[in-house]
Parts: C-alpha cells; sequence; structure tokens
C-alpha cells in the first residue's frame, strides 16, 4: 500500500444479525482529502465508518488505518490508534454536565500531562477556530444544534488528528449554519493537514468542499468520483440522487406486497 | 396443542432471558473491577460520585431512619409496656436497626433515589452518544463513567446504613424517654449490654456493604445495558429500583440466615 494512501478497504463485508449491511466495499482514501460517503438513510454509510474507525468488528474483508489493521487490532492498539482519530457524532455528543471548554479540554486532560495553563491556551485557539471562544463557559444546553456541532468540531480536532470523521455533520441545521459547517471542516482539515470522511446525505453543501465522492447503496459503492465528475455524470442512481428526484433507482416503497393481494386476497395479516 | 404449550414458552424463554442478563452483569462486574484502578488513581473522579450518591442521599436517609426510629420508639413502647419491660426499648430498637432496618431500608432508599439516578445518567449518556464519544476519543467508558459511580455507590452505602441506625435510634429516644417518660439511663444502659458489636452492628456492616454492591451494580449495568431510547431509559430505571429492591430483600435473607444462626 502506497503511504499516500490513510484508509485503505479491500471487500469488506459486514452482516447485522444475518442482514448483510455491507457487500464488498472497496476504498482508498488519500492523505489530504475530504472525501464524502454519500447514500440513503439505512444504506450502511454509518455503518462503515465505524468499521474504519474500529468500533464495529467486519464479518469479512479487511480495513487498514495508516498501514495498521483495525479489525486485528487489540483494544490497547485501538486505543492507542484512535489518539490520531476525531469524530463528529451527528449532534455532537457532548458531555452534558461540563461547560464549553471543559467539553473541549476533555481529550487534551485525558491524554496529555499538559499544564492547565498550557490546556487553556489550546482549547481558547481551537474554539476561536471555530469562532466559538466567546462561548468557553456556556453549558452545552445553551447551544444551538449548529453552535454544539461546531463545539464538538472543535473537541474532535483537539488532539490535531490524522484523521477526522464525521457522523451527518449537516443534519437538522439551517443553511447559514450548514455552510459555516461545511467550510470549517474544510479549513480545518487543510490547516491541520489531515485526512477528512464525512458521512452525509447532503449533496449540495459536500459538492462545494469535497475531494472525492463515493456513492453507497445497499451495501455497495454504485458510483465514485470528483465533485465535477459527479455533476456531470449520466449514472441513474447518482442523476436521481443529486437532483433529488422521486422516481429512479431508489424506490420509494418499501418492499411488499401486491396491493392487489393485499387488500383483496386476504394476505397475511402482521 | 401450540397453544397449551405457549405459556410455558413464554415462561422459558422468560428464565432463560434472565439467566443471560444475569450472566451479563457477572461479567459485566468483572469488566468494572478490571477497569477501577483508574478511580482511585484519580480520585477526585470517585469522590465526586459519592458526593452526588452519598452526600446528596444524606437528607433522605436522615429523615426516614428519623421517622423509622419514632415509629419503632412507639410500637416497641406498646408491645414491651404489656410485659412490663418498657426499659428494654432501647435494645429493641437498636437491634432491629443494626441488624435489619438500618442496612434494608438505607438500601431500599439508596436506590430510589440515587441508584435511580446512576441509571438514568449513564443510560442518557448512552442514548446521547457521550459514551460512544468517549471510546472514540480512546477512552474507556466503563473506566470513566461506570466505575467511579460503582465504587461512589459501594463506599457510601455503610456510612449511609450506619446514619440511618444513628437517626433511628436517636428517634427511638426522642419518642421513648423525651415524649413517653422511658427511663433515660436505661434506654442507653440496655442498649449498650443487649448490642454486641461484632454480632450485631459488624454485621449490619457487612449487609450494607454487600447491598451497596449489588444495589451499585444493577444501577450502573442497567444504564449501560439500557435502550439508548426514552423509553429505553425510562424502562432501565424502573428495572434498577425493582430489581435492587428484590435483590435487598432476597440477599437480607440469605445473609440473616447465615449471620444469625446461634439465635435460632
Amino acid at each position: 500500500m502506497s503511504d499516500d494512501i490513510l484508509v485503505d478497504i479491500e471487500e469488506l463485508h459486514f452482516n447485522y444479525d444475518g442482514r448483510p449491511v455491507l457487500q464488498g466495499i472497496n476504498m482508498k482514501i488519500p492523505r489530504g482529502q475530504v472525501v464524502a460517503i454519500m447514500g440513503g438513510s439505512g444504506c450502511g454509510k454509518t455503518t462503515l465508518l465505524r468499521c474504519i474507525g474500529g468500533q464495529l468488528k467486519p464479518t469479512g474483508g479487511m480495513v487498514r488505518l495508516d498501514q495498521h489493521r483495525v479489525c486485528n487490532m487489540s483494544h490497547t492498539e485501538l486505543y492507542d490508534l484512535r489518539r490520531k482519530m476525531g469524530m463528529l457524532f451527528q449532534f455532537g455528543a457532548l458531555f452534558t454536565d461540563v461547560s464549553v471548554f471543559d467539553n473541549v479540554a476533555f481529550p487534551l486532560r485525558e491524554h496529555t500531562d499538559l499544564s492547565e495553563a498550557m490546556i487553556r491556551d489550546l482549547v481558547l485557539m481551537k474554539l476561536e477556530a471555530v469562532g466559538l471562544r466567546g462561548a468557553h463557559a456556556l453549558m452545552p444546553g445553551e447551544l444551538s444544534g449548529g453552535m454544539a456541532r461546531r463545539v464538538a468540531l472543535a473537541r474532535a480536532v483537539a488532539l490535531d488528528p490524522m484523521l477526522v470523521m464525521y457522523d451527518e455533520p449537516f443534519a437538522g441545521l439551517d443553511p447559514i449554519a450548514l455552510g459555516v459547517i461545511g467550510q470549517l471542516i474544510r479549513k480545518l482539515n487543510d490547516a491541520l493537514g489531515a485526512t477528512s470522511i464525512m458521512v452525509t446525505h447532503d449533496v449540495h453543501e459536500s459538492l462545494a468542499i469535497v475531494d472525492y465522492i463515493y456513492f453507497v447503496s445497499q451495501g455497495r459503492i454504485v458510483a465514485e468520483g470528483t465533485p465535477d465528475e459527479i455533476r456531470a455524470s449520466d449514472d441513474p442512481f447518482v442523476h436521481q440522487f443529486v437532483h433529488a428526484e422521486v422516481d429512479g433507482p431508489v424506490h420509494f416503497d418499501y418492499p411488499a406486497p401486491s396491493v392487489v393481494k393485499e387488500f383483496l386476497g386476504g394476505g397475511a395479516r402482521g | 396443542m401450540a397453544d397449551l404449550t405457549s405459556p410455558f414458552r413464554k415462561l422459558g424463554h422468560l428464565a432463560v432471558d434472565r439467566i443471560w442478563r444475569l450472566g451479563f452483569a457477572v461479567r459485566f462486574l468483572f469488566a468494572v473491577l478490571r477497569y477501577s484502578g483508574a478511580s482511585f488513581r484519580r480520585l477526585p473522579l470517585t469522590l465526586r460520585e459519592i458526593y452526588f450518591s452519598g452526600v446528596l442521599s444524606l437528607l433522605i436517609i436522615m429523615v426516614s431512619g428519623l421517622f423509622v426510629g419514632l415509629v419503632l420508639g412507639l410500637q416497641g413502647y406498646e408491645i414491651l409496656q404489656r410485659f412490663g419491660s418498657t426499659e428494654a426499648l432501647g435494645t429493641l430498637v437498636a437491634l432491629s436497626l443494626t441488624r435489619e432496618l438500618g442496612p434494608v431500608l438505607a438500601a431500599i432508599f439508596f436506590a430510589s433515589r440515587a441508584g435511580s439516578s446512576v441509571t438514568a445518567e449513564i443510560g442518557l449518556m448512552k442514548a446521547t452518544e457521550q459514551l460512544k464519544a468517549m471510546d472514540m476519543m480512546a477512552v474507556n467508558p466503563i473506566a470513566r463513567v461506570v466505575a467511579p459511580r460503582f465504587w461512589g455507590g459501594v463506599i457510601s452505602m455503610p456510612f449511609l446504613a450506619a446514619l440511618f441506625s444513628a437517626m433511628g435510634v436517636l428517634g427511638g429516644w426522642l419518642i421513648g424517654v423525651v415524649f413517653i417518660g422511658v427511663d433515660d439511663g436505661a434506654y442507653w444502659s440496655q442498649m449498650q449490654s443487649g448490642v454486641d458489636f461484632r454480632y450485631d452492628i459488624w454485621n449490619g456492616v457487612v449487609k450494607s456493604f454487600v447491598f451497596g454492591i449489588a444495589v451499585s451494580l444493577i444501577a450502573v449495568f442497567e444504564g449501560y445495558d439500557s435502550v439508548p431510547t426514552a423509553e429505553g431509559v425510562s424502562r432501565a430505571i424502573t428495572r434498577t429500583v425493582v430489581t435492587s429492591v428484590l435483590t435487598v430483600l432476597a440477599l437480607d435473607f440469605v445473609l440473616t440466615s447465615f449471620m444469625f444462626r446461634g439465635a435460632s
């Protein structure tokens, strides 16, 4: 594997309760890039992210992160690797019983022996980077959704990670907050020299900031390319997704017996 | 035929499910013990939980202990009067409290006040992905969140039970000596001669320590194992209180039968 590739995924399979969620995913994510994994709800995007972070053990295939095979690692080795990773959860996952400052300081206090004065400076710098230095004394309950996401972003990059993972960073945000978070993801990635993987279904914001996009459907990669290639793509799935069309390869209806059989044929009751 | 066996099948499934959960709880206890080192190396974490579980439970424990003592004093005086031995009131109140009521009732109040709150806190941390976030930051949630709360409860419980008993003795004295007029000297001297330190008080302390382990384990396990939804956390809190109360009563019977065999 080339040193330029930070995340290398080969034939990744994952089953949940016997149901296949990921079915042979292959990906190579180069260092320094912002990569989006897109697809409809329940297509396996978040599962894929959790396999990369070692939170889920795949049922087949391999995830290699910075030359380490994530699936074969011991608990201690995995924790050593996670110190170089940051993750932004869908709704921030801030610790609600401590202030914004203490949230961002948490990884620094847990993993370094820095003095409180140094931690204070670092935390304020991280908060300054997301525009919330003035909010350091607030409690998470006092923040709006967009602000909470920015604090979580500051916490995710507190230890200057080599890889930052974002799970639905745009979910539930207003258009302004959405633009702010998008720009922050790009700027922080470039400033830290990190690599970012973003799981999202927000097409337009993603196309504006990412370097490469993978489309996942039913546990498989169905399309991939740079934003320009995706915009120009005539692939039916990509076209339906990018233009938010109701009709296309992705069906509106959940699989069910025929309407005639269900209503007139005395079909089985649930 | 299927309908006839169905209730038995359900009963069987329920029993197997309970045994599985018991197994998980024991494995969870070993995991908590394994990662307990950090709780003592970073003492402020455990001290904070002793404050939340122990110090903040003081009011309910002291007030309820006082009322139980008042009732014991009243009932005890009424019964002892029939046998003309009201001076034994101190012994009756003290033995009832140190052997049984102190550890058992304090554990039940502790489960309702602190256990339910620990389950809710851990359950909500799970539901809002705070535990996952911690795990992704390479911080073990069992070491950082669960173990300090477990030890906070285990350490607090014997002190709370002792305080409950002390307040009860004071309640018995208040009603017996101050209001009814039992002889003050008889109340305390009978208690002194009738209560054995090792047999009565120490056994009570051992009981409260065991109850502390049981209630704290149930509280942290139910929180950690809760379904991460509003309904799931609410059910976990209910299970904490119900399971804790039943476990404390069952353990009390077992411990009593071993500890106080000489009395039978």
